[in-house]
């Protein structure tokens, strides 16, 4: 067996997740859609909300490499465009939901008794509302726009991280490692950081993966009642309902903005499960 | 007599449950002499692992006092019980539960070190050596997880986390019944020679009567969060007194087929632990048990350093 002899563990598990190829594939296409949203108004070769009223419905072509939209806008150059929205609204309101779902989660877990049972009451009254009913509600409050969307989308996924590392943690609680833990003098911010959730989070990494898909659908949904980022603006899911209506005469309406949510969703999928796979010493290979 | 190194005086622990107060560990009074090792056995349940655990601050007592080489530490706080904690240390019983699977064995023993504060980054990784060396965990699985090696092998790492600040005191909750019997032997002979080269004291929590006459000095039986008779381990094979001992040794399986052991079969069932009688707490069970047995027994000197709690034990003999 060969050994890495890296001394820190981040050292360790970038050489881990540098040796799954899977993962290293997912991240490659992440980077690329970050380096076209960056570079979207230099790539798209025409304007996202440019009309233009000769080409409507047009299939894929030379002209138009994805064909034109209802009112003869260019669909490669609205999909570009798009990854800017879509793919920073999944990624970022998934890591914001994540973050503060892992440290409600933590407290609760390590916790117990009053405290745990305060938060997890209150995490029902989340969870009795339907979440995109939560998210509707939210992005009414706040408004539309592009970072009140983000913050709506977030707070219907914080429930779901909590109550995952919290029902691992509790199984972790009792363990005797953790018991060894108090008996050399571990703070409960080293066991709850450097122990408990450790060893508790692959579920939550899992879910994030899943989170940032489910996260880009809804933003869709958001978008489709007139509520989160308003038309024009080319988000993924806002292109994919309004070309609804025209699935069988115009597939390529709805074929290309899908594949642009499918190819994220896997990408992030194939590196989160590389994520929690280079963090398991089980599998390392 | 040598100097005391752990004393307990009345030591209670009581867990409070749906159905009342279980009585865990109750009214113990004990003296552990330096360097010595007391086995501490019992049937599962009777409190022995809660006795160590309650004496080295990972549980909180309900009552009583509990001296460190004659200092009162019952109720450290904060600073001291970190300084008392360093000196008491535990290994566990069971060594894949009792080390982190998401850490290198390596880190698991550098931890208590790095914890302390009172090493240079430098410092640290001599002593992990040395103690890793001290266990006899070989050079080539410095880096390993706990999923690579055998139990024997966690355990050691077990044994070198808890060495790692130069406890005084060490209480074994069980540390061989997890292992093949193969493995139990170099584990133990293991833990002997720590306790001779670094002048350790044992507290070896076991319910294997052979493992413990092999380690111990002294032994405690308990039954029920009592402690009903302590005396040096030669005396207790020879001559024991509580009718509990009695039986509890004649379980031992003889490998004489000339002289089988009379096995004594106790009737009855085990007491509850939860809101128990006052009287003694094994006379439901036992065949010489008479009214004055359910008063409550007092803990009395039959030979010097033989303790007996049965208010029977002369008539008995």
């Amino acid at each position: 067996m060969k050994k890495h002899k890296g001394q820190s563990e981040f050292s360790r598990f970038v050489y881990q997740l540098s040796k799954n190829k899977m993962a290293m594939i997912g991240l490659v296409i992440l980077l690329i859609e970050v380096l076209i949203a960056i570079f979207a108004t230099q790539i798209a070769p025409y304007g996202y909300q440019e009309i233009d009223p000769t080409a409507l419905r047009q299939v894929p072509s030379a002209k138009h490499w994805f064909g034109t939209d209802e009112i003869g806008r260019d669909i490669f150059s609205r999909v570009v465009v798009g990854t800017r929205y879509s793919l920073s609204m999944g990624i970022i309101a998934t890591a914001i939901s994540s973050v503060i779902g892992i440290v409600i989660g933590a407290v609760a877990g390590f916790a117990g008794g009053w405290t745990d049972n305060i938060i997890m009451r209150a995490l029902d009254v989340i969870q009795s509302l339907p979440g995109m009913l939560l998210t509707i509600v939210m992005s009414a409050v706040l408004g539309s726009g592009y970072f009140n969307t983000i913050l709506a989308l977030s707070v219907g996924a914080i429930p779901g991280q909590a109550r995952m590392l919290r029902a691992n943690m509790l199984k972790q609680r009792k363990a005797e490692y953790i018991e060894a833990a108090y008996s050399i003098n571990c703070s409960p911010a080293r066991i709850i950081f450097t122990h408990l959730v450790p060893n508790s989070i692959s579920a939550n990494i899992v879910g994030m993966t899943m989170g940032v898909a489910h996260t880009i659908i809804q933003a869709a949904s958001l978008s489709f009642i007139g509520l989160g980022v308003q038309p024009p603006t080319p988000d993924w899911g806002a292109m994919l309902s309004g070309a609804r209506a025209f699935i069988r005469k115009s597939p390529h309406m709805v074929i290309f903005p899908g594949l642009a949510i499918a190819v994220t969703v896997l990408a992030v999928n194939m590196l989160g499960d590389g994520i929690r796979d280079a963090l398991d010493p089980k599998l390392k290979k | 007599m040598s100097e005391s190194m752990v004393r307990v005086e009345g030591l209670k622990k009581y867990f409070s449950t749906a159905r009342g107060l279980l009585h865990a560990v109750d009214d113990v009074t004990m003296d552990i002499e330096k360097g010595h090792t007391v086995g501490i056995v019992g049937e599962s349940g009777c409190g022995k692992s809660t006795l160590g655990r309650t004496i080295i601050h990972l549980l909180d007592k309900t009552d009583g006092k509990i001296f460190l080489e004659g200092e009162d530490v019952s109720d450290v706080k904060g600073k001291d019980l970190k300084r008392v904690r360093e000196q008491m240390q535990i290994i566990f019983q069971d060594p894949y539960s009792s080390i982190d699977p998401k850490k290198s064995i390596r880190d698991t023993v550098k931890e208590p070190l790095k914890v302390s504060g009172r090493y240079s980054k430098s410092e640290i990784e001599e002593k992990t050596d040395m103690l890793m060396d001290l266990v006899g965990i070989d050079e080539r699985l410095k880096y390993a997880y706990p999923h690579e090696l055998d139990g024997g092998r966690r355990q050691r790492v077990g044994i070198a986390r808890a060495l790692a600040l130069d406890p005084k005191f060490v209480v074994c909750d069980e540390p061989v019944s997890a292992l093949d019997v193969s493995i139990q032997a170099q584990v133990l002979n293991l833990l002997k020679k720590l306790q001779m080269d670094r002048d350790l004291t044992y507290m070896f929590v076991t319910h294997d009567m052979s493992v413990v006459k092999h380690i111990s000095d002294e032994i405690c039986v308990m039954y029920l969060g009592q402690v009903v008779e302590k005396c040096p381990s030669k005396e207790l094979f020879k001559m024991p007194l509580h009718p509990y001992t009695k039986a509890l040794l004649s379980a031992i399986p003889s490998i004489d087929i000339d002289h089988p052991n009379k096995r004594e079969i106790l009737r009855g069932e085990l007491t509850s632990p939860i809101n128990p009688k006052p009287g003694c707490r094994f006379a439901a069970r036992c065949k010489f048990a008479t009214e004055k047995c359910l008063e409550p027994q007092e803990q009395q000197e039959v030979s010097p350093g033989h303790f007996v709690r049965c208010c029977r034990v002369e008539e008995l003999g």
